[in-house]
């Protein structure tokens, strides 16, 4: 993703020949002072003393502080709820980026390369829009209304089931076995539409004539979306998967209306245990280092997806 | 692509778009229907929770147990929207979300384009490690940051301050809107600057009447951009916003959660006033937002 700054390095800029003593750089300085103290003071200084934290043994506020050296990671190696949190991340993977990004590839290439042509631009912007609905709405406002609507007593899924005739609906989110699966069925509903407008904005610049061309030869519309629709948008393919990833990963808000982790921590996530330690249960320390672990987990994660992105387009490059 | 296998029982439409096989083109006068009705059920699906939570809004407490969460109101019930409106005092919510998402689109848009001008027009040595920085800053979770600015916030005064969240959304946007602008100005037409340069134009009007201009349209991406994802923030002013007279709207309506007074209807009413502004919002900037959300991920 970095590729367009460092493939200008080599670019003439001496655009002011004046200043021939000095860099031509040095004048821009300043204007990137304000940006970089704000950034060392609020992301820099916090991160530093996060990872300083997750050293100590604190339980907040005036309480005293000892250093325990790596005693809180070492107590995370035992710790049954923080292995659940990150096993749970793999269900947020799923949920937020594998079934999204496949189904968001099938609708973007059926809006875009068969109904877009059979009922005009205009069906298919319509319907992408409402896909998109749910991506713009503060995600707690989502969650809230979703509580209320797979609610064991007053929802509105168990009221519509007990009028079918249900007896005994299931307790959607207070049942071990099917709270996970309801997480995710909400997070798939907030996620789909953000694959969707990319992949139908990236079809826009791929060339008509390939798609012509393929027809003429004969090719269906599942040929032509294993060989022309999902080869030419790669790239967006991955920038969804790499920012979605990362979203998933980072899962707070939804956890926190939905179930707080439960029940029987059974929706735990690194996010919300991290947050329950600092804020719940006055564990400064162990908090901090959950949280460090997480980052660990996303750079090394995303440094894997940019990895993969980069063989992949080397690989496209090659046979050239 | 297999994608039947993983296709979850809820979005069945699917299936019939993978079964149109090349023969289908001599039947493509109904198979289209086919497709088009795939495509529709996935949009009432994602609308049915929409559509359920306007109906029962409006719906009073025994007409909802009565008569269940699909039937239209007996009569028009208000005293579940009053109920939210006045019980979180509303407009004070409203107010807040307003406040701090309006100043945090406004300074991290302005910070976005004084680091990208160093950047992207200056070539300031060792830009694409401070480019590298701010891209993993996006990255990071706030929980790993919540701790330290909280204990932070308390030193400076700044507790239960709007301010307080102001200060570290600007920065945590505008580390992504750095990334953004600074691959956009470097890509800066040069022969522009050069003719402002021999102007005897300064760097500082340079940036104002000539790259400010060009890059507006960017600009009024980004700062749409800030203002909707700070309006969706949850974490941070969860925590950094303690007390009932300064929490924005989401955090608001989450902590009146299992709440007695939120009934059916009182529910329902509080997430459709909730949600009422992030559309409204939606609506009067869709195109700016769909040109955005491309320009973001083709960098």
């Amino acid at each position: 993703m970095t590729s367009t700054t460092t493939a200008r390095t080599g670019a003439p800029t001496d655009v002011r020949p004046h200043r021939r003593h000095r860099p031509h750089w040095v004048p821009y300085l300043p204007y990137l002072v304000p940006g970089l103290i704000a950034f060392v003071v609020v992301i820099g200084i916090p991160f530093a003393t996060n990872i300083v934290y997750s050293f100590q043994k604190w339980k907040g506020g005036m309480a005293p502080r000892t250093w325990v050296g790596l005693d809180n990671y070492a107590a995370l190696m035992h710790d049954e709820q923080f292995w659940t949190s990150f096993r749970n991340s793999i269900s947020m993977i799923v949920a937020m980026v594998v079934i999204p990004t496949l189904i968001g590839l099938v609708l973007a290439a059926v809006l875009f390369d068969y109904l877009g042509k059979k009922f005009g631009a205009q069906a298919s912007s319509v319907l992408r829009a409402t896909y998109y609905l749910p991506q713009i709405l503060p995600v707690a406002v989502a969650g809230v209304l979703w509580n209320w609507i797979l609610n064991s007593q007053t929802g509105a899924l168990n009221e519509i089931l007990r009028n079918l005739g249900v007896d005994n609906p299931p307790n959607w989110l207070g049942s071990t076995t099917t709270a996970m699966p309801s997480v995710m069925l909400v997070l798939v509903w907030v996620q789909i539409g953000y694959p969707v407008v990319i992949f139908m904005a990236a079809l826009q610049r791929v060339d008509p004539e390939l798609y012509e061309a393929a027809e003429l030869d004969g090719a269906g519309w599942s040929r032509r979306f294993r060989a022309i629709t999902v080869p030419q948008i790669r790239p967006e393919v991955f920038v969804v998967v790499l920012t979605c990833t990362v979203a998933a990963l980072k899962v707070f808000g939804p956890i926190y209306v939905l179930t707080r982790g439960g029940p029987e921590g059974s929706t735990i996530v690194p996010s919300y245990y991290s947050y329950l330690n600092f804020f719940d249960k006055s564990k400064v320390g162990y908090g901090a280092a959950v949280a460090n672990i997480l980052t660990l987990v996303i750079l090394v994660v995303a440094g894997l997806i940019l990895w993969a992105q980069a063989r992949s387009e080397r690989k496209e490059a090659g046979p050239r | 692509m297999t994608a039947p296998t993983v296709t979850p029982p809820v979005i069945p439409p699917a299936a019939p778009v993978l079964t149109s096989r090349p023969d289908a083109r001599h039947h493509r006068g109904t198979a289209r229907w086919f497709v088009l009705l795939g495509a529709v059920v996935v949009a009432v699906l994602i609308l049915v929770p929409f559509l359920i939570m306007a109906l029962n809004a409006f719906k009073s407490p025994t007409d909802y147990s009565q008569n269940g969460p699909l039937s239209w109101p007996t009569s028009f019930y208000t005293d579940g929207v009053t109920a939210f409106w006045t019980r979180v005092n509303f407009p004070e919510k409203l107010w807040n979300s307003i406040f701090i998402s309006g100043i945090v689109a406004l300074l991290g848009t302005l910070l976005s384009l004084l680091n990208a001008y160093a950047i992207g027009v200056g070539r300031i040595k060792g830009r694409l490690w401070v480019v590298t920085l701010f891209l993993l800053a996006t990255m990071l979770p706030q929980e790993s940051l919540i701790y330290p600015l909280f204990t932070m916030a308390q030193n400076v005064g700044l507790s239960n301050s709007p301010w307080s969240v102001i200060i570290i959304f600007t920065v945590i946007q505008s580390a992504f809107g750095t990334y953004l602008l600074s691959s956009v100005l470097g890509t800066f037409p040069p022969a522009l600057l050069e003719a402002a340069a021999l102007d005897g134009a300064s760097r500082w009007q340079v940036l104002w009447r000539v790259v400010f201009p060009v890059v507006r349209p960017t600009l009024s991406v980004l700062l749409i951009f800030f203002f909707i994802w700070t309006w969706n923030e949850f974490f941070i002013p969860l925590v950094m916003l303690t007390s009932n007279s300064t929490q924005t709207i989401p955090v608001a309506l989450a902590s009146l959660q299992g709440d007695r007074m939120m009934d059916a209807p009182t529910t329902n009413a509080g997430a459709l006033i909730s949600l009422l502004p992030a559309v409204l919002f939606f609506l009067l900037f869709q195109r700016t937002l769909t040109r955005g959300v491309t320009a973001g991920a083709v960098k």
